[in-house]
């Protein structure tokens, strides 16, 4: 392995974390509104989230990213594989966050929001400034420990000619005849990751205890 | 995308099954072995002896930060290299088995460390030790404890299972794929593969709530 098939290993990582933080970032808001559409109990909406969310979930990221991407075509639209990766990851962030808001919502004193009513806020102000504060706090430590799952997740949108870490490891272990080196390069990488991801979880945690939320 | 997409994917169902069937193996071998395999380690992780313990906990942690696709490579092109070559159907099952077998350990750790001392001390004035106190006493509370997590985890199973598609073994995904590529129908082919997931883990999910069922009478 020479300095070259190292900096490849380690551009792949910008892949793996640009993607999965791209999936986060969409798919952690569209969570929100799906947990926020059960905890609602709109009718026809509540079961349609319900049904999206449990196919989602069980889905294969593998399975998931090739509907995505050989799928588009088929209704008309025709995704880069660098878009149809971050739709996936997005749509796969979506499922699983609205389960984690979900229980934070539950978990939520419904009494602090009719109070909130009671004092004539509107609906959205109701959600943005008395539950979304409260229930962001304690849904973090589970959205963190989802982004991890999401960074494992990853290496599936290689299928689709991405290249990420993984890929970029077997890549050069399938030149230099000797794959077992750069697979641990590729390793010690996700390690880094997802080393960083769990520190972060444990300062949020510890400032989130300082910020006691009112009873 | 349209009806008729779907009729000529199910008229290739011999293909299909044979693919479903082989991914239910898939699952249901790896799942039961790494979870008997997982119920091996957990003592071992609570060991008061440091080798032991440090040892499996490194291999844990290992698994827990690594992408099961990495494993995979690690198992089916690493592995040559010591001498040691497994074909595609043995390095899937195999990963399969050692990937889910250290998380299996680390919830059912959980499990044991949420089990009352009490208990645990009353087995001991009871004059259990040592494997019969694991056995008897430990093991049955830890499990019920452990159900939840243990069905997530074989959804994640599922889950994992598509990736050895990559290694040219026949299940669901890698079977819906050639379906698609010579039919030229992707969107139906996908779905149908993403419903059959949903139907395994609808099944692994009434499964696990029977167990939940039977552990909450049993609850100490």
């Amino acid at each position: 392995m020479n300095a070259y098939d190292y900096w490849s290993i380690f551009q792949g990582s910008f892949t793996t974390v640009g993607v999965s933080l791209a999936g986060v970032l969409v798919g952690l808001p569209l969570g929100l509104c799906l947990a926020l559409l059960r905890w609602a109990q709109m009718p026809v909406s509540r079961q349609i989230a319900y049904l999206y969310v449990s196919i989602i979930r069980s889905c294969p990221a593998v399975t998931l990213v090739m509907l995505i991407y050989f799928g588009s075509p088929q209704i008309g639209v025709s995704l880069s594989p660098l878009v149809a990766a971050m739709i996936t990851m997005a749509v796969t962030a979506s499922a699983f966050s609205s389960e984690i808001w979900r229980s934070s919502l539950l978990a939520f004193d419904r009494q602090q929001y009719d109070a909130a009513l009671a004092f004539g806020m509107p609906r959205f102000t109701r959600v943005w400034r008395i539950v979304l504060p409260q229930i962001w706090r304690s849904s973090l430590p589970g959205l963190i420990n989802e982004t991890t799952m999401l960074i494992k997740s990853s290496p599936a949108i290689a299928v689709i000619g991405m290249v990420e870490i993984t890929r970029a490891a077997q890549r050069v272990g399938a030149r230099t005849y000797d794959p077992l080196p750069p697979l641990m390069v590729g390793l010690a990488l996700y390690v880094v990751i997802i080393f960083a991801l769990v520190r972060l979880q444990r300062r949020l945690e510890l400032s989130g205890n300082r910020l006691e939320p009112i009873q | 995308m349209s009806y008729d997409d779907f009729i000529l994917v199910w008229q290739q169902y011999p293909k299909i099954l044979e693919a479903f069937g082989n991914t239910l193996m898939l699952i249901v071998i790896s799942g039961s072995v790494s979870m008997m395999l997982g119920i091996f380690l957990t003592p071992m992780l609570m060991s008061r002896r440091k080798a032991i313990s440090l040892s499996v906990s490194v291999y844990c942690e290992s698994m827990r930060c690594m992408p099961f696709l990495l494993f995979v490579y690690m198992i089916y092109f690493g592995l040559p290299s010591a001498g040691i070559q497994l074909s595609n159907w043995t390095t899937g099952i195999v990963a399969l088995i050692l990937y889910n077998a250290a998380y299996m350990a680390i919830f059912l750790r959980g499990a044991w460390q949420d089990i009352p001392k009490e208990t645990i001390e009353a087995g001991r004035a009871y004059g259990f030790y040592g494997f019969k106190l694991f056995r008897r006493v430990i093991m049955p509370l830890m499990l019920m404890r452990a159900i939840p997590m243990v069905g997530n985890q074989w959804v994640q199973i599922v889950k994992d299972s598509a990736f050895l598609g990559i290694i040219a073994v026949t299940e669901l995904t890698a079977a819906m794929n050639s379906i698609q590529s010579t039919n030229f129908i992707p969107f139906a082919s996908f779905l149908s593969a993403v419903l059959l997931y949903w139907l395994i883990s609808l099944v692994i999910e009434l499964v696990t709530s029977l167990f939940t069922r039977y552990a909450q009478v049993r609850r100490t």
